[in-house]
């Protein structure tokens, strides 16, 4: 068999078994946990409020917004993290080490966080569907609109997450260069409360990044065609969400290939130790 | 050079050079290891040693020199030339939450297209977790493996591609004596069964002594020795120390001669004679006086770098 086929299936049976290992770990479940938790609370407690002129719920209005930014944040900061810890912890040098490693790697790392998606968004719907009435107002076709907004959202996100991990120095750093600009751009984004609310040069610097257009695809899935009027221009503007996060997709996979192959590069034993004992270097 | 027998050379290393801002921490480093060859490379910390094997082993690029192992540059080699080069890294925490079987059957699996009828690849791995003696962990997870056991995973991961060139950095870094012993032999099955070339580092004096069949001694970024364990020794401290007894009184005489000594001996005294102990100088004693040499700047530029060792 071809030996980069060969690895890209291996690839694939790696992402699948660190998938399994991620369900069965408590580490893991105890974090779908929590954030479940913390999610649908809020949801809870403003069950009663009302988003004006759209007689409708607020569960109802940030439920959609919340998936939305749930798989932007997921996929960034979740292979930003994988790739600073693996980098620090030897995985990737072991994967470079073998014959096309590298395929394999990036093949299981992608398999790994598409697949962690689907609990994670489970954990929020399906209790959601449960508690709060009215969620889903269009039926199959709605649901068929959250499949492809949350593909074309994957290959949008996805990518940035590698880049991310591919460059930030180490692990604590994820913080900075991460965690806080993606819960600042989640912020700005329309997820928690209507766009409009903001000045127009952030609402112009939101519509650039993909997480705006993941809650709006979200909310176009969910909503009734009522709750328009609050989106910005009162359309669910479908095309441009295709288009927008079509281009952060093909730019995502044009960029990250190479990023990640620079990194990698640079990777030996003595540049893992070192990173190694800079990690446990606290004070300076 | 070391290649000038009719073994084919894996490994050939001519003026390596590497700078760091103003350090030059490999200053024109040249040797070979030929084809079976077991060599170790021995020296202070911050010597080179990691470098070297750094560059060898594609993972650094190099200032200056020309470095070839299989007749290719690593720095330019592909994935077959990987194929071919087993690396056992130093150990740490990755692939915490796997266990060593679905470790090895994963890695293994990139090594199938590359299989031979001389050379099947991979190592079935049942067989590779009773070489390392991991079966009692194998389905356990890697996280809860004690330091040794982690250690002989490494090296299982390193041959599992049935390598035919394979670089130890430091292999037995944390092993107890039982499972040094066990490591040595699975080096000598390799050597023998699998004809595999075999470069390590090691700062154990004694497991060079065991394992090389020769022995490279890299100080302030050169190759300062290169020889058997046996022939440094008599390049450098010829002198062997000679003690014995005589009616209850103790006696040591260093000798560059031992022999004709203690014939003498027995020929002046004869029966007088107990507690007979001849000591060659030890890889120990070669390898300090060297890097002492090194240390003090006692060589000059033309003579041998060991010329002012003796003592």
């Amino acid at each position: 068999m071809n030996a980069t086929k060969n690895a890209i299936k291996t690839g694939l049976q790696r992402g699948w078994h660190e998938f399994v290992l991620s369900l069965k770990s408590p580490q893991d479940q105890g974090f779908y946990l929590f954030m479940a938790l913390v999610i649908l609370g809020y949801l809870w407690f403003n069950r009663n409020n009302e988003l004006e002129g759209t007689g409708l719920m607020m569960p109802a209005f940030a439920m959609p917004s919340i998936l939305g930014g749930l798989i932007a944040f997921g996929l960034v900061i979740g292979p930003g993290y994988s790739l600073a810890m693996e980098k620090e912890d030897g995985t990737l040098l072991r994967s470079k080490a073998v014959p096309h490693g590298l395929n394999g790697y990036v093949t299981g790392q992608v398999v790994l966080h598409s697949a962690s998606l689907v609990p994670s968004l489970l954990v929020i719907l399906v209790p959601s569907m449960i508690l709060f009435e009215g969620m889903m107002s269009n039926g199959l076709s709605g649901w068929l609109t959250v499949l492809w907004v949350t593909v074309l959202g994957l290959a949008a996100t996805l990518p940035i997450g590698i880049v991310l991990g591919s460059v930030v120095p180490s692990v604590q750093k994820m913080g900075t260069w991460g965690f806080f600009p993606i819960m600042a751009l989640v912020g700005i984004s329309g997820i928690f409360f209507p766009l409009q609310g903001l000045w127009t040069w952030v609402q112009w610097l939101a519509q650039v990044f993909p997480i705006y257009w993941l809650g709006l695809g979200m909310r176009s899935a969910f909503l009734p065609d009522s709750a328009v009027v609050v989106e910005i221009g009162e359309s669910w503007r479908t095309a441009q969400t295709v288009i927008v996060l079509s281009i952060w997709a093909i730019a995502g996979l044009l960029l990250a290939p190479r990023v990640l192959a620079r990194m990698a590069r640079r990777q030996s034993g003595s540049a893992v130790e070192a990173a190694r004992s800079e990690a446990g270097q606290w004070v300076r | 050079m070391a290649t000038s027998s009719g073994t084919p050379a894996v490994i050939e290393v001519h003026d390596l050079r590497m700078r760091y801002g103003d350090n030059d921490v490999l200053d024109g480093v040249s040797f070979g290891v030929r084809k079976g060859e077991v060599v170790t490379l021995l020296g202070p910390n911050g010597a080179g040693k990691t470098t070297t094997i750094e560059i060898l082993e594609g993972f650094r690029m190099r200032s200056a020199g020309n470095v070839t192992v299989f007749g290719t540059d690593p720095a330019e080699a592909g994935d077959e030339w990987r194929s071919r080069v087993g690396v056992v890294l130093q150990s740490w925490r990755d692939h915490a939450r796997w266990t060593p079987r679905d470790l090895l059957t994963h890695l293994s699996r990139y090594y199938a297209p590359y299989s031979t009828p001389v050379r099947p690849r991979p190592y079935e791995v049942d067989e590779l977790i009773h070489m390392v003696r991991l079966e009692e962990q194998a389905e356990q997870k890697i996280r809860l493996l004690s330091g040794g056991q982690r250690r002989r995973l490494d090296v299982a991961v390193g041959i599992v591609g049935r390598p035919e060139l394979l670089f130890l950095d430091e292999p037995t870094a944390g092993f107890d004596p039982e499972a040094r012993r066990e490591f040595h032999d699975l080096v000598h099955r390799l050597t023998d069964l699998e004809d595999t070339t075999i470069l390590l580092t090691t700062h154990d004096l004694d497991e060079a002594e065991k394992l090389a069949d020769r022995i490279l001694i890299l100080a302030g970024g050169r190759i300062v020795a290169d020889g058997t364990a046996d022939g440094l020794a008599r390049e450098i401290t010829r002198e062997a120390q000679v003690r014995w007894s005589r009616n209850g009184e103790h006696f040591v005489h260093a000798t560059p001669d031992a022999t004709r000594f203690v014939r003498d001996l027995f020929t002046q005294y004869g029966d007088e004679i107990a507690d007979l102990e001849v000591r060659r100088a030890t890889l120990e004693d070669t390898y300090i006086a060297l890097v002492h040499s090194y240390e003090t700047g006692v060589e000059s530029e033309s003579e041998p770098a060991f010329g002012g060792a003796e003592r």
